[in-house]
Parts: structure tokens; sequence; C-alpha cells
């Protein structure tokens, strides 16, 4: 299970990049292993606001639907279109080219709540709760 | 709280690297490698279900065809030594108890293989029903394990592991005391998937070592362990009917879709009239089949919307592998069955466009 060092974590697996104010998110191998075969891939549309804590996507498996969670609030810049005809690149690459969305930071203190590769580690070998 | 069961091939599973999961309340594999990469090894190939959890209640005595044929609603006395015949089994209502399948051993002995999740219920029917009828119940469910080999492969599988000539075993047929991999078992030409295959009924204690044979005997023919996932993907493709969903005590066989196993000719059985009269009058609701149009996944228990109301609610839906893309089965108002007709899944709350096509989904060529 990969957990790269140069990214931050949310509890709810997924990884954030901080690219300036603005910040790519994806979900973690771990995320990706746990939900199987993603075959479907609900974006938000650009420009709308999110807070963070809130479901503004979902990923669906062949058995299972999954609400992703904001783990920082702001507003949509940018979606993953490749996601609506390939989602299974959510399965194949999850921390490159199954990224889903990039957000512009309403509140750079809510990074802080994030945890680092280790921690996020930990968390999965703790059962991922 | 019970607990779930596991079935004599869980330690196999998590060897396997199965993903186990609650179930029926059992304790199985939803899937090992991949619920895409098992359907199409089915599909393709040949995949290797535990499906041991499954119920099998026999049938004996002198009044056994008569107390099964008045269970059931399919016609019984159609059937000879060794042949299968499916059917649903109902309420005097025309709800369904179960849907089985009905193994002639004899004249006077019939083994009944039922849902796992509907062992206790219909058990406690068939004593109800037992009433003064000259039978012996035995619920062997507890001694009975059952694996199942399905795919294009699989007769070729399972050839290496038995001097038995299963290409002469018919579809719907079954053979009893078949040695397989110096095991006996019972072996049937049947499934759950659509595609050719057999199910193999053998003691709990001879599960594991017959898994690990014919494991190794397809190890070259492309075999993989298959997890329910996809026993779930390749039912609904082939469109046989799961209990809790296109079936229930609230969904009679003829509203299902599956009229062809109810027999009115036969005589009088539980559900005789209920069902007779759904035939003469019509049904007001049938189960549909629907591809997903606009963009989203039909699950079960989403609404069906239709001019602005509710017509009806999805009983399966998922990705279809094998035709990728998004399908369904739901349960609408009958003058919304009809191939062609559209209609709206509401998923989370939006309305997503679909339209009904013919069943089955998925079709195997040949035998």
């Amino acid at each position: 299970m990969k957990t790269p060092t140069e990214l931050k974590y949310s509890r709810d697996h997924e990884w954030v990049k901080i690219e300036g104010n603005r910040v790519r998110i994806g979900i973690t191998d771990f995320a990706q292993s746990q939900l199987g075969d993603v075959v479907f891939v609900e974006v938000p549309e650009v420009d709308s606001n999110i807070a963070a804590g809130a479901g503004f996507s979902v990923v669906e498996s062949v058995k299972a639907v999954s609400d992703i969670y904001a783990p920082v609030g702001g507003v949509i810049v940018e979606v993953n279109e490749a996601l609506a005809d390939t989602p299974e690149i959510m399965n194949e690459d999850p921390y490159g080219e199954g990224w889903l969305v990039v957000i512009e930071i309403a509140d750079s203190a809510e990074l802080g709540e994030l945890l680092s590769s280790d921690e996020y580690e930990k968390l999965i070998a703790e059962g991922g709760h | 709280m019970t607990t779930a069961k596991q079935t004599p091939l869980y330690e196999t599973h998590l060897r396997y690297g199965g993903r186990i999961v609650e179930f029926g309340g059992w304790l199985l594999p939803v899937q090992y490698s991949g619920v895409l990469e098992e359907h199409r090894a089915v599909r393709e190939k040949a995949g290797l279900f535990d499906v041991s959890h499954m119920g099998e209640v026999l049938v004996k005595g002198p009044d056994a065809f008569t107390f099964v044929q008045n269970l059931v609603t399919n016609d019984i006395s159609r059937l000879v030594d060794h042949k299968i015949q499916y059917s649903p089994m109902c309420y005097q209502d025309g709800g369904v108890v179960d849907d089985l399948l009905i193994y002639r051993q004899g004249a006077e002995e019939y083994l009944l293989v039922i849902n796992a999740a509907n062992i206790d219920k219909d058990w406690l029917w068939m004593q109800e029903n037992k009433k003064n009828f000259s039978i012996e119940l035995t619920n062997l469910s507890d001694n009975t394990a059952q694996l199942a080999l399905q795919g294009p492969l699989a007769e070729t599988i399972l050839s290496q592991l038995t001097d038995t000539n299963l290409a002469e075993l018919e579809y719907y047929w079954f053979l009893p005391k078949v040695m397989v991999a110096g095991k006996e078992t019972l072996v049937s030409r049947t499934g759950y998937t659509g595609e050719d295959g057999f199910e193999i009924y053998c003691r709990p204690e001879d599960a594991a070592a017959l898994w690990e044979s014919i494991m190794m005997a397809g190890k070259d023919h492309g075999l993989l362990p298959a997890g329910l996932g996809c026993r779930d993907t390749l039912r609904f493709e082939a469109c046989l009917p799961l209990y809790g969903h296109e079936l229930s005590k609230d969904i009679s066989p003829l509203e299902a879709g599956i009229g062809m196993f109810v027999k009115l000719d036969k005589g009088d059985f539980n559900g005789y009239a209920a069902l007779a009269e759904q035939k003469k009058n019509g049904v007001k609701r049938r189960v549909a089949g629907f591809v997903v149009t606009g963009r989203g996944i039909a699950r079960a228990e989403y609404p069906i919307m239709a001019d602005g109301r509710r017509i009806g609610t999805v009983t399966t839906g998922s990705y279809s592998p094998s035709l990728d893309k998004n399908i369904g089965l739901g349960l609408v108002e009958v003058e919304f069955a009809k191939v062609g007709q559209q209609f709206d899944i509401e998923i989370r709350g939006k309305n997503v466009a679909a339209q009904v096509i013919a069943k089955p989904f998925y079709k195997r060529e040949g035998k």
C-alpha cells in the first residue's frame, strides 16, 4: 500500500497535495483497494462551494456507493474530466491520473487538521477508522 | 444477535485472499482478485465459487410427489429421475416464500435446494405444509457443502478429475455418487451465472480438498476463485432473479416475469387461486430490464419516476461488465414495462434517464 510522504491525508482516506493556495485531492491507495473496481465517479461542478467535511463527490465500485468528503473547504476550480469515461484510473493510479478535484482553499488553517503519511499509515494499521 | 456462520471453506478463502463479508448470515468472500476480473473469468474461462451457504432439504416418502407438487408452482410431474427443475414456492396470496431447485432422486425422493437466507423460514413453511402427508423432511443444510464451477471451460476442467463422462450430462440434469478427485459428490449441470457449469455437492469435510483439486485442474485454463460480487453481476446480466430483490413475499412470479415456471394446469397448489386471478386479469406491476441512458448507476431501492410521479422501484442495478453499460431491473407499473419505454431513475435526488430493453441482458452462445 503506497502512501507518498509528500502528501497530506484525511481520516476519510483522501490525499491532499498542497499547490500554493490550492489543493489537489484524490482517494488513497488504501481507499481504492477497499472499494474495488471503480466504475463510476460523480464529480462536483467547477465554481461550486464546498465546506470541509461535506460530501462533494460519489465514487461507485461494482458493489458499493461511497461518498467522498471534502478534507478542506473552498471553491472547486478543477475537476478530473477523464474520470467520466475512464473511472478505472482511480484504481490504477490513485495519486496521479486518478486525482479527483482541485480546490481553492477558503481557510488554510484547515490544513492543520490533516495527517502526515506516517500518521495515516498508523491509522490504516489500526483498522482504517 | 446471531453470529455469522463460516462455511467449511472459510480458511481456504482467507488463504486465497478473499475479502470476507457477511451475506445471509454467512461469512463469505465478496471478491478475491477483483469483481470485474472474476466476472470476465467466468464469462470467458471459468470461476470457482463456494456456495456452501445454500440450504438443502430432503423430502422422502410415499407422498413426496404430492407434497412437493402442492408446495411449488412448477409441475414436477414432468421430472424423471436425475432431472432438475427450477420453481418458485409461493404463499396462498401468490407472494414468494423462496425460489428453489428440485432434484428428483427417485419417485419418492426429492432434494430441494433453497436460498441460504431463507433456510429457517422455508423449513418452518415446509413443516406447516407437511400436514397429513406421509413424508419425512430432513434439513441437510449443515451436512452439505457446495462448490459451483462455472464458465465455458468448466467441463474441460472438471473432466480431468472424474471418470464420469460429463459431456453426456445435459443442462438441468444431475448424477449422484460421482467420484471427483477421489471424493464422493453429487454433480449437477446447473448454475447461477448464465454460463455453462456444474454445481458439486459434497460432505463438508471434503470441501477444502475438492476446492484445491479443482483449482489445480484449472490452473492452466484461466480458472479463478470467484466471490459473491461477481456471482451477483453474473446472475443479474442473465436476469436470473434474486430472492429479496426480484422475488419476495410481495412480488409474485408473474410480476417477476417468470410465469413460465407457474403451471396452472397441474391442479391446485399453494398460491393457485391468487396466481390464476393474476394471470386472467393481468398483473399491475412487472419487472422490467432497463439501461441507464443518462449518467449514473441505478441501485436497488432507488425510485423509478415518470410523468412526475413514482411508478416503480429498482430491484437490482449495477454496472454490467459484459455490456459495459449501467443497467438495472425494476418493478414498475405494467404500462411502463414495454421495451423502448422511457422513465427516470432517481439517483441521489436527481432524475437520470433510462430506457426499457429486452431481457435477458446477456445470453451465452452454445451449450
